[in-house]
């Protein structure tokens, strides 16, 4: 019996590698996420739509192989190697750790990156402006600044500012480290409340009530997560919590003047477009969004008793009711 | 083809030494230690800052064995001194391991190893093919790793502690200390670990302080698809068989991506594709007993006609 197993294991790693039919003159690009939630799903079907729009369509002219880590990292590694293996045209590698996992597996196939805050921490470009590898993409390094300048107009008598977010997301850390700045600029006190888990969100955010006039969450995957449970505990203390994307804002923020990931995918397909038209890769620098939008939530400032300033009513790009 | 495989072995080779470790800790000692899943991210964040800070990478993981193995004391600790159930002292260890893991990082969740000079590096410069580098690392340090545990094993300190997992009344009687063991073995347990979180992420590029996610889980699948496979009655087999175990469980999750079902159900697939290779004795013992009850039924029921 050991033997049928052995050889029925065998048997189907050889028919895995059957070539498939897709050896028509269309290109193969394999898109590979390290786990899965909104803002990075997004950012993918972006991606997928923006192809189209430029005439690049599924099933056609191109052919997408999808992956998820499904936030393991040693099986981050193993979609790198297939994805190698099969020589696909461009990897798209979506957030921080996946993107740094296919960069390491090769230097020959085209890697665009997205949903990536710092790529030159995160060791995948020489710059931003020059590359240098076989590298490149698009940032989705939100405007923290002017986030919590944003704060300062809605909460002008605020002192101090609690953060929620998770110390183990390199991305959150990025973020945390601008917002610091910037809240001294603006004369605020920061208080850290750090949640390793999505579960211990709702926790870290009941240890602010009373020591903070106002909230700011980053683009932090576990507080995403969790957006329902800092709502919870914004609507109860009646703290108006500004966050880091529409998303965040739409679940449970009063406000956020953020990028779309959605466009951030659009954006990163055009960069697809010229690399698949032979431009290498080094020869693109590293692209910021250009998609600023103000989104307001009505429902969240009628919890918690809040009114927005007319001027900012008026520049609204979206109004949550 | 060649390339797939070669993929898989360097995987579950660097893995295979995780293996080894859980191996220790589950059979030998017949401990259930969730040290793991810290003192793997552990050994990997020790190993990436002793590169960044310019380290040998001979040097750099040593410290992330020796790293590993000083998390593997702590639960040894709090389990024989503090007298802390061993499921939660691992537990609480990973838990503790988190912070640490980011002090070490210095405050960072993620140290990027790109464009730092690497071990597979140092094995070029003696004039190997670079495709092979990783493979042939790999395998010598599960080698030497599976040959020094045999070795260790069949020592007088190994005997006591295959005891102390086997009959810990035994062991008491004889005047041995049961606890004694069991800190040494979670100890050596998680050096093994350790070190392969050191190799890991040398091999992928970075070191992130997630990268633990998922390993007892794996490493546990590989023990276990180990024993289905070689059915050891020996050390010698055993510890083998937690190295091929390590290789066939990497091979099961590269089958589950080149089905090509939703990206979402890979962990599914791969659960799924683990109980089959893991059932097959059983499975066949149902599937004949239920055929023999069938029979016995129709046998009846032709009596009863």
């Amino acid at each position: 019996m050991r033997k049928v197993q052995i050889v029925a294991l065998v048997l189907a790693v050889v028919a895995s590698f059957i070539p498939g039919v897709w050896a028509q003159e269309s290109f193969r690009i394999g898109i590979a996420q390290i786990t899965e939630h909104p803002a990075l799903d997004a950012a993918r079907a972006g991606f997928i739509d923006g192809m189209e729009e430029l005439g690049y369509v599924a099933g056609e002219n191109v052919q997408y192989d999808l992956y998820s880590a499904q936030g393991d990292m040693s099986i981050a590694q193993t979609i790198a190697q297939k994805l190698v293996i099969d020589d696909v045209d461009l990897i798209l590698a979506i957030a921080t750790p996946m993107a740094q996992t296919v960069a390491n597996a090769t230097d020959s196939i085209p890697i665009l990156f997205t949903a990536v805050t710092d790529p030159v921490v995160a060791g995948l470009v020489d710059s931003i402006e020059e590359p240098g590898g076989n590298v490149t993409g698009t940032s989705d390094l939100t405007p923290v600044a002017e986030q919590l300048d944003l704060l300062a107009k809605l909460v002008p008598k605020a002192k101090r500012l609690g953060i929620v977010y998770n110390p183990g997301e390199a991305n959150s850390v990025v973020q945390v480290d601008i917002a610091k700045a910037k809240a001294k600029e603006l004369g605020l006190t920061v208080v850290e409340a750090t949640a390793n888990n999505s579960g211990a969100v709702f926790q870290a955010a009941q240890s602010l009530i009373g020591r903070v006039d106002a909230i700011y969450v980053p683009t932090d995957n576990t507080v995403a997560s969790a957006m329902e449970s800092l709502a919870v505990v914004a609507k109860h203390s009646k703290i108006p919590v500004v966050a880091g994307e529409n998303d965040m804002a739409r679940r449970g923020g009063l406000a956020t003047l953020s990028i779309d990931y959605y466009e951030l995918g659009l954006q990163t397909a055009k960069m697809a477009a010229k690399i698949l038209q032979g431009q290498p890769p080094h020869s693109l620098p590293v692209e910021y969004t250009e998609s600023e939008s103000l989104l307001i939530n009505l429902e969240m400032a009628r919890e918690i008793g809040f009114t927005f300033p007319q001027e900012i009513m008026d520049a609204a790009d979206e109004i949550i009711e | 083809m060649g390339l797939a495989l070669l993929g898989t072995l360097e995987q579950g080779l660097v893995y295979g030494l995780m293996s080894l470790g859980v191996y220790i800790t589950f059979r030998i000692l017949d401990f259930p230690d969730l040290t793991v899943d810290g003192s793997f991210p552990l050994g990997a964040a020790v190993a990436a800052a002793g590169l960044v800070g310019g380290l040998h990478p001979a040097l750099a993981l040593g410290l992330a064995a020796l790293a590993g193995a000083g998390a593997g004391a702590v639960t040894g600790v709090l389990h024989t001194r503090l007298r802390i159930s061993g499921l939660l002292s691992g537990i609480l260890t990973m838990t503790a391991l988190y912070s640490i893991n980011l002090r070490v990082m210095g405050g960072r969740p993620n140290v990027p190893l790109l464009r730092v000079v690497n071990l597979f590096d140092l094995v070029v410069d003696w004039g190997i093919d670079r495709r092979w580098a990783a493979v042939l690392v790999f395998f010598v340090f599960c080698l030497i790793g599976k040959l020094a545990l045999d070795w260790f094993l069949h020592s007088q300190v190994g005997l006591a502690m295959r005891a102390t997992g086997d009959n810990e009344q035994m062991l008491r009687s004889l005047g041995g200390s049961t606890d004694t063991m069991k800190l040494l073995g979670l100890t050596l347990a998680n050096g093994f670990v350790g070190l392969s979180g050191g190799l890991v992420a040398a091999y992928q590029g970075f070191a992130d302080v997630n990268l633990g996610q998922g390993m007892i889980v794996s490493g546990l699948a590989s023990v276990i698809i180990g024993e289905v496979l070689i059915r050891p009655q020996t050390v010698y087999a055993a510890t083998l068989g937690a190295v091929i175990g390590s290789i066939v469980y990497r091979l099961v999750i590269f089958i589950a991506l080149r089905v090509g079902l939703a990206p979402t159900d890979l962990k599914l697939v791969t659960a799924l594709l683990v109980v089959v290779a893991l059932s097959g004795s059983n499975l066949r013992d149902i599937l004949s007993k239920t055929k023999l009850a069938r029979m016995a039924e129709g046998s009846a029921g032709n009596a009863e006609g």
